[in-house]
């Protein structure tokens, strides 16, 4: 065993201190330390894409970092985006759309999709296509994930 | 847990992560964007006994012209070139091929350094840096040194590090006038580990003649291909459909030795690069006629 770690962040908007042995994934650690389970782990070598968060505002993923490393950062998970009542535009879309089956891999989605359609208002199928390509899905197929990323960008420009 | 335990350290300034290279050596492991060594830690492929984290050296991070080269701090962000203006004005070929790394969350995080530094034959990164003649800064405690790309890779995932030094910086030329470039690659999945894939460079004389070309390629051995000698036929000649094909025949036949994967073979791979060669030779020969 080594020493843990101390490190402070903002997680969703909060100031978080905690502490870790620096071996700990930033995910494990949301998941099983704090409770925070939105954030899935599919394959832990970053290629499923669902355990994508936002640190500083870009989309990234949580189990190729260390809890350590969030240190001084601005951390975001899938729970911070909306509430049951008050969904965010992409949730509600996804919703719509049926953009999800089972929903395993819909926090990796969201989490990317958040910041890409802040930087690309009206992207086309194509597009988002590309910037879905790091996040895989088993059960939709892809084309209703694409279709709710498509009414998102029409809800949020309207 | 996954990663075996380790102790780590996240200095702040650049000497400092020097004079724990300089007292650990071999031991103290660089952690850069983490995207290809912590899926490694994840496996246990790697269990390094120190990693020294280099995200908090700002230092490392930036993009600036210095005379008529583009010099890249080696904690630059993959993310952080493919936004970047200079490097869209000045390195175009650098520029076309970032978005072929990986995903965009993983190029969030990934730098271009640790790309370099880790050398994998698959990479598209060493493969442009070695078509431009890129030069990268090796520093250790004691000073410095710069060593050309063509002797930087030494083959699989092996570079000219020692066990002292961190790389920090990456310099690019600018293209020399009349010059096209291309990057293209054939992959299952956009973002994945490409089958192949080629960095092609043509610069014409003031008729229209190749005066010079080069032919980069990635997974088709075992770091960057460079061939060269099918390069060296081009010169001289003019750009036909015919010198590419013939180009592409003797890069495929006689300059490459791919292993081959359960995706795809060894004769597929040299399938792939006989046609991507055709057509970026293609697309590099038409930016040469319009390029200044
Ligand atoms: C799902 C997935 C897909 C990917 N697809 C591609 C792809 O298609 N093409 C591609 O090129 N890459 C791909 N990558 C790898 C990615 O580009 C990595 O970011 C990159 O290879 C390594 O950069 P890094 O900054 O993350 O380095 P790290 O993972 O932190 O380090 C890699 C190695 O380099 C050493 N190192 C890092 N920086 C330095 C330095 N400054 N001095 C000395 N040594 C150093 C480290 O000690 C380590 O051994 C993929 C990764 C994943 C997870
Ligand atoms: S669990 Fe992180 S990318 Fe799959
Ligand atoms: S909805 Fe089941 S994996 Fe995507």
């Amino acid at each position: 065993m080594t020493d843990k770690a101390q490190f402070q962040f903002t997680l969703n908007g909060k100031e978080h201190t905690g502490e870790a042995e620096p071996r700990l994934l930033l995910v494990d650690y949301l998941r099983h330390e704090i409770g925070l389970t939105g954030s899935h782990v599919g394959c832990e070598h970053g290629v499923c894409g669902a355990c994508t968060i936002l640190m500083d505002g870009q989309a990234v993923r949580s189990c190729l970092m260390f809890a350590v490393q969030a240190d001084g950062h601005d951390v975001r998970t899938v729970e911070s985006l909306g509430t049951m009542d008050a969904m965010h535009p992409l949730q509600e879309a996804f919703r719509e759309a049926h953009g999800l089956q089972c929903g395993f891999c819909t926090p990796g989605f969201l989490m990317t999709l958040v910041p890409y359609l802040e930087e690309h208002s009206n992207p086309s199928e194509d597009d988002i296509r590309h910037a879905i390509s790091g996040n895989i899905c088993r059960c939709t197929g892809y084309q209703h994930i694409v279709d709710a990323v498509l009414l998102a960008a029409r809800k949020m420009n309207a | 847990m996954k990663p075996a335990s380790f102790k780590y350290l996240a200095p702040d300034s650049l000497a400092e992560a020097l004079a724990l290279r300089a007292e650990h050596g071999d031991d103290a492991k660089a952690l850069a964007g983490g995207q290809s060594l912590i899926p490694a830690m994840n496996f246990r492929v790697a269990q390094p006994s120190l990693l020294v984290d280099l995200n908090k050296i700002n230092e490392l991070r930036y993009i600036r012209r210095e005379g008529n080269e583009l010099r890249i701090g080696a904690m630059t962000t993959q993310s952080a070139v493919e936004r970047n203006d200079l490097v869209a004005k000045h390195q175009p070929l650098l520029f076309e091929t970032v978005p072929f790394v990986a995903h965009p969350q993983i190029r969030n995080r990934g730098t271009l350094g640790g790309s370099l530094a880790h050398a994998d034959p698959a990479a598209e990164m060493p493969v442009v840096a070695l078509a431009l003649d890129a030069k990268f800064k090796a520093q250790s405690k004691d000073g410095e040194r710069w060593i050309p790309a063509k002797e930087f890779f030494q083959g699989f995932f092996t570079v000219d590090l020692q066990p002292t030094e961190y790389l920090t910086e990456i310099a690019y030329p600018d293209l020399p006038a009349r010059t096209g470039w291309c990057f293209m690659e054939v992959a299952r999945r956009h973002g994945d580990y490409a089958m192949c894939g080629i960095a092609a460079l043509v610069t014409l004389d003031a008729k229209g003649i190749c005066e010079k070309a080069r032919l980069v390629y990635l997974n088709v051995g075992d770091g960057p291909v460079d061939a060269s000698r099918t390069a060296a036929l081009l010169t001289g000649q003019a750009i036909t459909d015919e010198a590419m094909r013939a180009a592409a025949d003797k890069a495929a036949g006689d300059e490459m030795n791919p292993f081959g994967s359960v995706h795809a073979s060894p004769e597929y791979q040299k399938h792939l690069a006989r046609v991507l060669t055709r057509r970026a030779l293609k697309t590099a020969h038409e930016r040469a006629l319009t390029a200044h």
